[in-house]
């Protein structure tokens, strides 16, 4: 049924090797070397998509990465699915499966179609317009919205693919591998620069590569013998890398880029196993050679986006590389040259044409002269004015241009076809350049933005730098890439070069038509169907900024990024507002240049490499013992061990009760520890800490609260004195090395005359915290040589101990207000003297606890934790802990902060406790905090940051912050819940002992 | 991501540095003699420029060492580094 339109072998194309695949469900051949497009062009199939918005039907337009239309889904319902997959990159493979996307139930019959015929209400903004009003309504609107939103469908199941990111630093980075990179890539390496050659495409030579024609020569050659002749040599220079199936996604700023390889996309699926997909390169390069290339640009005319209507060069390609022919009745409409170059490729091929329709009046070029001796008719200063065909092309009409351009006059012409080739002249693809923070500059005679200032040292060079002719680019490029690499020779000078190309072009923004604007479809943006009206529209809405215009009209915002249509948005702008182009400017380009899948971005940091965590030397017992976890910071701490089908309630009940009323233990290695020496630790920590320092005796430990220079609690902790110019600092555990960056900072930048040393040994040291009534019996049978009495080893004290030939710290400090003791030791013995403490602690019910336990044994006892009773807004006065604050010493940092006008007000949200009316009522975590709901609005007095059920106390009891509430003891205040109101009252943050009775029990 | 040269170890990613602010802000001997205008001043007040800017960065993920940075900020150019204490460059 179908039709075969391959015309001539291509030696691009291997024709012994038949390829099989799917599109729409339907089995389809083609041959290795074919990409889905030129694939599905063979078999004369062009309709493969419908358009964003209007739904309309849409053909394979281009030949490259710069598609808008044809965008397919690849295998639908397997977890290889990929949306928004370009058919002109993607080569076939035996097995390959594409759909259709943004269609139902089918690409031929399409419901979303109707917006076609109500696109006069659809016009740019009407989203923005119409679901305005009422507002309440928008939960509804976007329900709808969001369901027609979006063009393929994402995966629903994890990828299986292998990623991988790779560095690599090279002398000489070369985008792109046409002509003049591969000049470029073979100049810099054998001059001894270790080079690296990119290019997207599956092979080498650009388009110069299938340019083949007499009417393009170097040395008497066909150019494309040339060139492959250069690429044969450049494969055997040892210093250069190249690679292929390569796109640069970014150029940052230092040379630094972003590339994607391709590594297994154009196997056939049972060949991909245990590869890597895609690999993302992180290029760092001291010289950068841009040349990557440039775009043909399309017209912009009436119904310009119908199925059969491609870019002029795009059916070269197709016909050159891939031996495909577009139509079996081709026309060419041009501005320019190009599409004699087309039309001499296709004639040689046996293809026909119909007709070459031509902007401009008076043309004479070598290749005009050319085409026309081939009997192909020239419609001279005509232009295509409406075209007709629903699914594909049929018919074009055209009439001849006023002179200047700006209407059309004459009776029309219709010439029948299904295939139409546009060529609105190219523009150089400058969008890594723009990345990189180059700036640009506005041709006129040609209308084309090429480079003009370069933020780093690279250079362009070829077309993307505005040198579109063969003779332009083998005559700039010798005496550019001597500058640019300091060498005295190329191979390269004094080429005989010959061209029949002819530069004159007639640029016309939006060719004008026979109808009335508002009746007439001009795609600019064929992805997101933004039309020449659209634009026009917004202008006169008032939107001035060329990056406003974009947003309303979404022209330039589809995945292709509007690479087509860009300039063209832009010269309409110019032209309907008067501007100059060069004063425009043009729209941002960003990364991606093309788009990159997730698994390409994140490569192996899947799964649990994801985001690494850190394991304390006790984590494998944790873990027999069926914890739960918690992440703090970066570690996974023990949350709670659930025994016998607890839930976390239950289970902290039980730890809670069993701590208070006999022994607990809790891994507490996580806890950063700091080792201070110096003949001045002693001053440093008196200008770090809010307290006084100086007078702890060695083996004495001290609380301490750090603030930040603003008064704003920081971090809080424990420190030892171990010996006369010796501390150990504990820190918070997501504190460890922020708190060491802090000190650190103070230490080089504003004291570097003191002497003191800073070491981190968070992870050296493990630490069994022992609490309870019983601790003492426990830890004194793990340490039997030490002496536990409350005279030799009271309360805030540290001793040096052995645990047989172990050399540990003792300390007897106190996070839960129990009887405690903290032990640490080397890492590596951490588990066996946790396991020691279990074993000695069975006889008294001993029980492990974790970190959720701890903040409930901790909250009843009022004691804070920095981060969670705390934000970066709360003094030590708000905390009501004014003690810790020394009134004597001169200076620590934060000081001056705490009576600034601001800290001293009197209606600061200040930390008290909460009790509940009823005690079994327990309050939500972040629950706000009010005096009188009558208020309109609501006055908020601030929120509850702790909030526990206390078994020992039998009560709910609750920390929280309160505007003023340092004043407010023993009123009443409520709780605002969606279902309910929770009566609480104003109490001591100290719940339980407040005369510390239970430290020496 | 551009490129360091760290004073004490050579040329690194900035991805091994963290930025610790505009640079040459010296903290008060007499924090306790300022008025609250003058602390702020010292607090809360950074230039923020847009082009030649004194910065101080920290090599966090190498030396651990501080040390100034004189950077364009409108494209990241780095005329100099020095350490700590030294004077910075006039020109």
């Amino acid at each position: 049924m179908t039709k075969n339109l391959r015309v001539k072998t291509s030696k691009f194309i291997d024709e012994t090797y038949k390829v099989s695949f799917k599109f729409n469900g339907t089995t389809y051949y083609g041959y290795k070397g074919d990409t889905l497009a030129s694939a599905l062009l063979a078999n004369d199939i062009h309709l493969v998509g419908r358009s964003f918005k209007y739904h309309r039907p849409r053909g394979i337009m281009t030949a490259g990465s710069e598609e808008p239309n044809a965008i397919v889904q690849l295998h639908n319902n397997t977890s290889r699915t990929e949306p928004n997959v370009r058919a002109t990159e993607i080569e076939i493979y035996e097995g390959l499966e594409a759909s259709s996307q943004n269609c139902w139930p089918s690409v031929n019959f399409d419901i979303g179609g109707i917006n076609n015929f109500l696109s006069p209400v659809l016009p740019a903004g009407f989203y923005y317009k119409t679901f305005m009003w009422p507002a309440s309504f928008w939960e509804k609107y976007e329900y709808f919205i969001r369901k027609s939103a979006g063009l393929g469908k994402s995966p629903t199941v994890p990828d299986p693919d292998i990623y991988e990111h790779k560095y690599i630093h090279c002398d000489v980075l070369v985008v792109g591998a046409g002509i003049s990179g591969i000049i470029a890539a073979k100049t810099a390496a054998k001059n001894g620069f270790k080079t690296l050659l990119l290019d997207e495409k599956s092979y080498l030579g650009g388009s110069t590569i299938y340019q083949n024609s007499e009417n393009f020569k170097i040395s008497n050659q066909i150019s494309s013998s040339w060139l492959e002749k250069e690429i044969n040599e450049i494969k055997k220079i040892e210093n250069l890398e190249i690679k292929t199936r390569t796109s640069v996604a970014a150029f940052h700023g230092y040379n630094f880029l972003l590339a994607r390889e391709n590594l297994t996309d154009h196997l056939p699926l049972d060949q991909r196993k245990n590869k890597t997909r895609h690999r993302l390169l992180k290029i760092r390069a001291k010289k950068v050679i841009m040349a990557t290339g440039s775009l043909e640009r399309p017209l912009i005319f009436d119904n310009n986006d119908r199925p059969g209507i491609l870019l002029s060069s795009a059916i070269e390609k197709y016909a050159n590389l891939f031996g495909v022919a577009c139509g079996e009745r081709n026309v060419l409409f041009t501005n320019n040259d190009s599409a004699y170059e087309t039309a001499i490729s296709l004639f040689q091929k046996g293809i026909n044409i119909e007709a070459i329709v031509d902007n401009r009046e008076e043309i004479d070029s070598k290749l005009i002269k050319e085409t026309e001796k081939n009997n192909i008719k020239v419609y001279k200063g005509y232009t295509v004015v409406d075209t007709t065909g629903y699914k594909r092309i049929n018919k074009i009409s055209i009439m001849q241009l006023s002179k200047d351009g700006q209407k059309v006059m004459g009776s029309k012409v219709s010439i029948t076809c299904d295939c139409l080739g546009i060529s609105g002249g190219w523009t150089p693809a400058v969008h890594l350049f723009t990345q990189s923070g180059g700036k640009l500059k506005f041709r006129d005679e040609d209308q084309v933005f090429i480079p003009d200032k370069y933020p780093s040292d690279q250079i362009s060079i070829g077309s993307c730098n505005g040198d579109f002719t063969l003779n332009e680019i083998l005559s700039s490029i010798p005496n550019k890439l001597k500058d640019f690499l300091n060498i005295k020779k190329t191979d390269y000078e004094n080429l005989e070069v010959y061209s029949s190309f002819n530069k004159s072009k007639r640029n016309i923004w939006l060719l004008p038509s026979d109808k009335l604007i508002g009746k007439t479809k001009p795609f600019v943006d064929y992805q997101n169907d933004a039309t020449a009206k659209d634009i026009k529209l917004a202008l006169r809405e008032g939107f001035r900024s060329i990056e406003h215009v974009k947003r309303y009209t979404t022209t330039g915002m589809g995945t292709d990024q509007g690479k087509l249509g860009n300039m063209h948005a832009l010269g309409i702008i110019s032209e309907t507002a008067g501007s100059k182009m060069g004063e425009l400017g043009t729209t941002t380009f960003r990364p991606p240049y093309t788009p990159l899948t997730f698994g390409t971005i994140v490569g192996r940091n899947v799964g649990e490499y994801f985001d690494i965590f850190r394991k304390t030397p006790i984590h494998d017992w944790h873990v027999k013992n069926k914890a739960k976890f918690e992440n703090v910071g970066q570690w996974k701490r023990a949350w709670y061990y659930p025994k016998d089908g607890e839930d976390m309630h239950e289970a902290v009940q039980r730890e809670s009760k069993a701590a208070r009323d006999s022994a607990g233990i809790l891994d507490a290695s996580t806890l950063g520890k700091i080792d201070i020496q110096g003949t001045d630790a002693s001053e440093f920590l008196n200008r770090v800490y809010t307290n006084a320092w100086s007078k702890l005796a060695i083996g004495k430990c001290r609380y301490g609260l750090m603030l930040n220079e603003d008064g704003m609690v920081y971090d809080d902790g424990v420190t030892t004195r171990l010996d006369e110019n010796h501390y150990i600092m504990t820190t918070t555990t997501g504190g460890a090395a922020t708190v060491l960056g802090k000190l650190e900072d103070y230490l080089q930048t504003e004291w570097p005359e003191l002497d003191v040393y800073l070491t981190s040994v968070t992870d050296h040291y493990a630490t069994v915290s022992v609490c309870g009534p019983n601790s003492k019996k426990i830890v004194s049978q793990v340490i039997p040589d030490l002496d536990f009495s409350d005279e030799n080893f009271p309360h805030m004290s540290f001793k040096n101990a052995k645990i047989g030939k172990i050399k540990c710290r003792v300390m007897r400090i106190s996070f839960t207000g129990e009887h405690s003791y903290e032990i640490n030791v080397q890492a590596n013995y951490g588990k066996s003297v946790w396991e020691k403490c279990i074993e000695a602690g069975k006889e008294f019910n001993i029980t492990p606890y974790g970190t959720e336990t701890m903040h409930l044994l901790r909250a009843e006892k009022g004691f804070i934790i920095v981060g969670q009773d705390t934000d970066a807004t709360m003094t030590p006065i708000d905390l009501q802990m004014d003690w810790i604050v020394s009134k004597k010493k001169y200076d620590f940092i934060g000081k001056r902060s705490l009576y600034r006008s601001d800290t001293i007000k009197e209606d600061r949200k200040q930390l008290v406790g909460l009790l509940t009316e009823n005690p079994d009522d327990v309050l939500e975590e972040g629950a706000q905090i009010v005096a009188d709901m009558n208020k309109s609005p609501v006055e908020m007095l601030g929120h509850v940051t702790s909030s526990y059920y206390s078994p020992n106390l039998k009560k709910s009891i609750a920390l929280g912050v309160v505007r003023g509430g340092k004043n407010m003891m023993g009123q009443k205040l409520i709780i605002p819940m969606e279902n309910k109101q929770i009566n609480v009252t104003v109490a001591d943050p100290v719940f339980l002992d407040k005369e510390n009775k239970r430290l020496n029990a | 991501m551009f490129i360091i040269n760290c004073p004490y170890c050579g040329e690194r990613e900035q991805s091994e540095f963290k930025a610790g602010g505009e640079a040459h802000i010296i903290r008060p001997k007499q924090p306790t003699e300022l008025s609250d205008d003058q602390w702020a001043e010292y607090l809360f007040m950074r230039k923020n420029i847009k082009g030649v800017q004194f910065e101080r960065w920290v090599h966090t993920h190498g030396c651990r060492k501080w040390f100034n940075v004189v950077r364009d900020t409108s494209n990241d150019v780095i005329k100099a580094v020095y350490k700590m204490g030294e004077k910075p460059p006039t020109k």
